[in-house]
Formats: C-alpha cells, structure tokens, sequence
C-alpha cells in the first residue's frame, strides 16, 4: 500500500477525480454565466416575429431562388445531354459497319459454334446448345441471379410485422374497392387465354433446343399466364396452386437439378470420361443431351420469380 | 423492306423522347411499352427471334406489370374518382 501523498487535495488528479465523480465543474466561477439584459421570453420573441412576417416578401424571396436555380440548372441539363449525345455518337461511329464480315466479333469462336454446334452439342437452335451447353456455367449464374432477386424482392416487401397488419388490410380494402371481385369480362377471357398462354409457355421451353425460344422466354411467358390467372380469379384461387411452399421447392429442385446435372457434364467433359449423357438424333424432343432438362429447370425458375415479384408488390406475401 | 425499318428506327426514337417528355409516369409505361413492341419486330427483322420472343414476354408484359403494381403501390396512378375529388376540392377553394 502506498504512501498518501501529503498535497493530494487541491491537485490535478484530484480535481480530474471529482469531475469524473460530478462534484466539482471546472468551468464554475471562471465563465461569465449572468444571462444577457433585455431578453425576450419565447412567447414575445414568437409575437415579435409574428409581426415582423410579411407572407408575400417571403414568397417573393423564394420564388426568386428557385426561378434563378431553375434557370441555371436547365442550362446545364442541356449541356450534359448535349455532351452525352456528342460522345454516344462519336463512339458509335469507331463501331464496325452493320453485317461487316471483318468485324472482330466474327472470329474462330462464333465460326466453331456455327459449324460443329449442331454435332457437339445436339441442339438444332445454336443458341439455345451455345446458352446451355459451351456457355451453361453463365446461365446457371443468371438463373441464380434470379433467385437472390426474388430473395432481396421478399426481405424487402414481405409484410408479416404486426404493427403493418392495419396497413395492410386496409390496402385489401382498396384492392377491393377498385378491382371488383368478379369481373366477368375478364374472368370470361382469362377462361380462354390463360391456358393457351400457359400451353404456349410449356410448348417454347420444350422445343427450346429445336426452334426459337428457351427456358427464359417459355418461363416468362408461363409467368405471365399466372399473372392473368391471379388478376382475373384472385388471390385465394391461385394460391391453391402456387402458394409459397410449392414455389419454394419448384425453384429450389430446379436450381440443384441443374447444378448437379451441369457439374456432372462437366466434369465428364472436361475429363475426357464416359459419360451416359448422349446428344442423341437432332430434332427429335429428347435429343441434345441435357439442354430440354436445363431448359425446364431454367423455365420453373424464371416462371416463379416473375409470379412472385407480381404477387409480393401486389399483396406482400406469396 | 428497307421503308419498314426506317419506319421501325424512327418509332423506336421518337418513342424514347417521347418517354422522357411526357408528364404523365402512367403514359411512359404505356409509351415504354410500345417501344419494346417495336424493339421485338426489330429482332425479328434482324433474324433473331429468341431474342424477338424473350422482348415481347419480358420487356413489353412483365417488366410494364411490374412498372403499374410500383406505380399503384406509390398512389401514383390518378383514378377517376380521385380526379373527381381534387376537382371538387379545386372549385370549393
């Protein structure tokens, strides 16, 4: 135990001690704290100010800095779109000539899947065996994008809080209000479309190997059909068969299906193995080894994501 | 067939504009729209009909559903009731 030191009181530490504890200010006695003569109370200042305010200079005063910012400001608008034009344009002139034959995207990679994309990968449409065969690895990243999207969509919108449930109920009643429950003109032609929409949805994704179309373009279209169906019948009857859980394990199967799969061939491929994926007779609808199942996993995906985005902005919950 | 896609690049142009002009966000949808439909007769003249399929699903349906719920969700499309209503409160004013 140390010594107490004789001159502790009054020191530095001392006064640094009982400021931290609160009992001294070192401000105290120092600063000049008398308060200023002729101070008004809050109520005359708020009265004086009351008469000096003129409501027209005011409005005078800022209609004069916003005319003045407005002027300046649209000065520069057209000088920044004229500057974007002149450099659009001038960029656009270095491009090579529409149909040029010598333009650099014609090299040996384009002419390799033109001429043996139909023997390698099966595929009659070069696109879909370029999208889903060389280049499956970026579909596969695209189709994931989608998935995070639609995760992000529903972190963002869902509305399960409690103190949100008087909200929205009372953005239902609205719905309701302005969208009759049954509208027979639509009902009558969604009856008809929806399915030849849905149909035509299926139809593209399968043949996306042998005609234009794919699983993209067949699943959006498949999408809109859902979209249609909800407008037209409701919530409650779409949800019959498309409720969360379905939506869930359809994109969930696919995007893993497709993982698996693609890995699989891959790494046959790339290993020089034998592999029990064959590319089959072209034209027929179970040729082109993997691309109609690729296509399929890639259509559920894209189907789900654009009803679920319609669905969350709609109503905040699938 | 050249008269065509001239047509086609000027609608395509005036369509981008005229999207930027206008005052009304449900008209620009609507215009937007219109500039996809135009945007996919142009890849089917340019002999890519994936791509024409995929602009007609995605560019002209979904993405101008998506634009109309957004803008009913940010009270930003005037019904006829409403115009009714501030109307009624323009001539008590």
């Amino acid at each position: 135990m140390s010594k107490p030191n004789p001159n502790y009181k009054g020191s530095t530490w001392d006064k640094v001690t009982r400021w931290v504890k609160g009992t001294y200010d070192p401000a105290d006695g120092r600063l000049e704290s008398t308060p200023p003569k002729n101070r008004l109370s809050p109520g005359e200042r708020a009265e004086r100010m009351l008469r000096e305010y003129d409501q027209s200079r005011f409005e005078e005063g800022v209609a004069k800095q916003i005319g003045a910012f407005q002027v300046v400001s649209r000065i520069f608008f057209v000088l920044m779109a004229l500057f974007m034009v002149i450099v659009l344009l001038y960029t656009v002139s270095f491009l090579p000539a529409f149909g040029d034959p010598a333009s650099p995207v014609n090299n040996e990679v384009s002419q390799r899947y033109i001429e043996q994309g139909l023997e390698e990968t099966g595929a009659v449409n070069i696109v879909a065996g370029m999208i889903l065969d060389y280049r499956a690895f970026d579909t596969f990243g695209e189709s994931c994008v989608l998935f995070v999207a639609l995760c992000c969509v529903t972190i963002l919108l869902r509305a399960d809080r409690k103190d949100e449930i008087r909200l929205r109920n009372r953005e239902d009643h609205e719905d309701q209000y302005y969208e009759p429950e049954e509208d027979n003109i639509l009902q009558q032609a969604a009856k008809l479309l929806v399915p030849l929409i849905i149909i035509f949805g299926v139809y593209v994704v399968l043949n996306g190997h042998i005609s234009p179309g794919g699983g993209f373009s067949g699943g959006a279209i498949i999408g809109t059909g859902l979209i249609l169906h909800l407008t037209a019948f409701g919530v409650q009857r779409t949800r019959r068969f498309m409720n969360e859980r379905v939506i869930k394990t359809l994109t969930v199967c696919a995007l893993t299906f497709y993982c698996f799969a693609k890995s699989y061939s891959f790494y046959t491929g790339a290993n020089g193995l034998e592999s029990i994926i064959t590319t089959g007779t072209p034209g027929a609808i179970l040729s082109a080894g993997l691309i109609v199942y690729l296509n399929i996993c890639v259509g559920i995906v894209v189907a789900c994501t654009m009803y679920s985005f319609y669905i969350l902005f709609r109503k905040g919950a699938i | 067939m050249d008269i065509l896609r001239v047509v086609l690049l000027a609608s395509l142009i005036i369509c981008a504009v005229s999207v930027s002009l206008s005052r009304n966000l449900l008209t620009s949808v609507v215009i937007y729209m219109a500039f996809s439909l135009t945007m996919t007769s142009i890849w089917l003249l340019l002999k890519s009909p994936d791509l024409a399929i995929t602009e007609a699903a995605v560019g002209a349906d979904v993405t101008s559903i998506l634009f109309f719920v957004t803008l009913k969700k940010i009270h930003s499309i005037q019904t006829e009731e409403k115009e009714e209503d501030d109307e009624q409160a323009e001539s008590k004013l």
